[in-house]
């Protein structure tokens, strides 16, 4: 058989409405906190939320789909999650637009979470632009299991850098590239991997940023040991596993090709399954006997 | 207070639901996602995504445009193909209790027929649906809805092999000239209903690279935008066949919109986009409708299929 859809909904995905706690301008981004009371528990580095976005009368149909930064829980908050959003759109401007007190429709936790390792590894965090928003939280859950946490932060320009002061306490180092040399080092956030790779200084990479970010640390990663748990970023409408627009080519463990959707078998995928040249095409059907 | 209990049935053909309102093909997927949210034994069926004969991954990426109210979509009918399908997901949905309708596609008319045998094999479907209007084939040529010699053939075909078993709905495209015609065509070949309606054919052009958004270039238009179309195509052909059961959908979002569909002269009504925007969507819908036939005085879904036409 080439493709049963064995993968399930995450189980813990419930719509609720959330409160917005908070809506904080931080640089060209937004940090956005809802608090989402017990439904923090179910939520694990690497989950996103889609959010209902424009009001009861817009004409924006479809959820917004939003990784999740971190979660916490605080006994004034309770249960908390935040958002990093870059205004972009029209769904994405709507929700930095909301104030303090509104009621925010939300489904989550949904999607895949980065695998967290059981002993004590070197992780290698890479984030592009806004992307670097879940690896905060990552970086706190890995620092807790005793992994050495390095994180490599790229983006075109020093403003779509998205670096908060609290986040760089969980990490033990830090290294920003910009490809205008606005903030920290000219040129490509993926230029230091292969070194760091042939010096055998990580066991895993977590990446979130652009596909072709994701796409170029699969091809450094291609022959190592090193693990790549990339977090993709893909169109979808429902978020739930529905609508099937959000798929992408990955090689199954029989070998054959399948089209997995990135909202339940993602967003969180082995980045040495996903078939990264075959992304936005349909690849041959091979018939298993 | 009126003390009178409203009868929330519905049927299609010799099928018995017992509520109007069901998932639509293509916004389900087998019912396993939405199960998540509510028990899908509570609504009045699953229709399930067409399945092919064999399995298909469908068009390339990017498959999904947002539009003003609605979205275009360019799956492809992605799917597992009918023998993993009958072999996997029909079990897990009589399992949950749930009433089915199997949804199939084919690219020919024999592929119909393989279809129609594989699926009068299984137990626990109440209803078969054709769907002869995926507006997401390479070849709009295939599209057998367009075409009303076509269209008869593949029901001729696919009645022939189901004989009595199972109600036959076959779901048509609002992209012709003369609608009617084609459902009297199809009816005539021996489907027992009709689906109204598939999406319609769109496109919305990317001004970033300048050339059409979507990886199969043209996709289906469906939510709220199309609502009207589907209500003209529904009023139109109830008036044309007024003894048939139709299924209709096209853009609904709410009670009100479904009870629009049902006194256009729809039996029952899918909801499909609508459920990518709020997981929950069939729930309220149907109850939304419930409280609004009570409001509005009648009796029964019954007393209100084809209301607008008398």
């Amino acid at each position: 058989m080439v493709e049963i859809l064995v993968s399930q909904i995450n189980r813990s995905a419930t719509q609720i409405s959330a409160t917005l706690l908070s809506n904080k301008r931080v640089g060209q981004y937004h940090q956005i906190v809802l608090g989402i009371g017990d439904l923090v528990k179910a939520c694990r580095p690497g989950n996103f939320v889609a959010i209902k976005v424009g009001g009861d009368s817009s004409r924006m149909i479809l959820r917004r789909a939003f990784a999740i930064s971190r979660v916490s829980e605080s006994v004034s908050f309770g249960g908390t999650m935040e958002l990093i959003v870059a205004p972009h759109g029209g769904g994405s401007q709507w929700l930095c637009s909301q104030i303090e007190g509104a009621e925010i429709d939300i489904v989550a936790p949904l999607g895949t979470a980065f695998g967290i390792p059981t002993t004590p590894i070197k992780a290698l965090l890479v984030g592009g632009g806004y992307g670097s928003a879940p690896l905060f939280g990552l970086a706190e859950v890995l620092k807790s299991r005793g992994c050495k946490v390095d994180m490599l932060l790229g983006a075109s320009t020093g403003g779509k850098i998205y670096a908060p002061m609290e986040g760089k306490r969980s990490v033990n180092s830090l290294r920003i590239y910009t490809e205008d040399g606005s903030m920290g080092e000219k040129g490509r956030v993926t230029e230091p991997i292969a070194k760091l790779i042939a010096d055998a200084e990580v066991d895993v990479i977590y990446s979130c940023g652009p596909m072709a970010m994701l796409r170029a640390i699969s091809e450094l990663t291609n022959g190592s040991e090193v693990i790549h748990q990339c977090a993709v970023e893909e169109a979808m409408a429902c978020g739930i596993g529905i609508c099937m627009t959000c798929v992408l080519p990955v090689k199954m463990a029989e070998g054959q090709i399948a089209m997995l959707r990135s909202c339940i078998d993602g967003p969180v995928m082995d980045g040495s399954t996903v078939q990264w040249d075959l992304v936005g095409q349909i690849p041959e059907i091979s018939v298993q006997p | 207070m009126s003390a009178t209990v409203l009868d929330f049935s519905t049927t299609i053909g010799n099928a018995f639901f017992t509520t109007p309102i069901f998932t639509a093909s293509g916004c389900a997927s087998s019912g396993k996602e939405l199960s998540q949210f509510f028990p899908l034994n509570e609504i009045g069926a699953v229709v399930t995504k067409s399945v092919m004969n064999k399995p298909r991954f469908g068009r390339p990426t990017p498959r999904m445009a947002e539009t003003p109210s609605g979205m275009l979509n360019s799956i492809g009918l992605q799917g597992p193909g009918i023998d993993s399908f009958l072999a996997n997901d029909v079990p897990w949905l009589v399992e949950q209790k749930s009433r089915v309708i199997v949804s199939i596609a084919g690219e020919t008319v024999e592929e119909y027929a393989t279809l129609a045998r594989k699926v009068r094999s299984v137990a626990g479907i109440s209803a078969l649906e054709v769907n002869i209007s995926c507006p997401n084939v390479e070849n709009r040529g295939l599209v057998f809805a367009c075409d009303p010699e076509a269209s008869r053939r593949v029901i001729d075909g696919v009645r022939k092999i189901i004989g009595g078993d199972l109600p036959i709905i076959a779901k048509l495209s609002p992209d012709v000239t003369n609608l009617p015609a084609i459902a009297t065509g199809v009816v005539e070949a021996g489907a027992d209903a009709l689906a109204l309606i598939n999406t319609v054919l769109g496109m919305v052009i990317n001004l970033e690279t300048m050339r059409p958004h979507l990886g199969g270039k043209t996709g289906g238009l469906s939510g709220p935008a199309i609502k009207p179309v589907a209500v003209r195509a529904i009023y139109q052909v109830h008036a044309a066949l007024p003894t048939i059961p139709i299924l209709g959908m096209g853009g609904v979002a709410s009670g009100r919109d479904a009870l629009e569909l049902i006194l256009a002269g729809a039996s029952g009504v899918s909801v499909g986009t609508a459920s990518f925007g709020n997981p929950n969507a069939i729930i309220d819908i149907q109850n939304q409708l419930r409280d609004l036939l009570v409001a509005k005085g009648f009796p029964s879904v019954k007393s209100a299929i084809g209301y607008a036409h008398r």
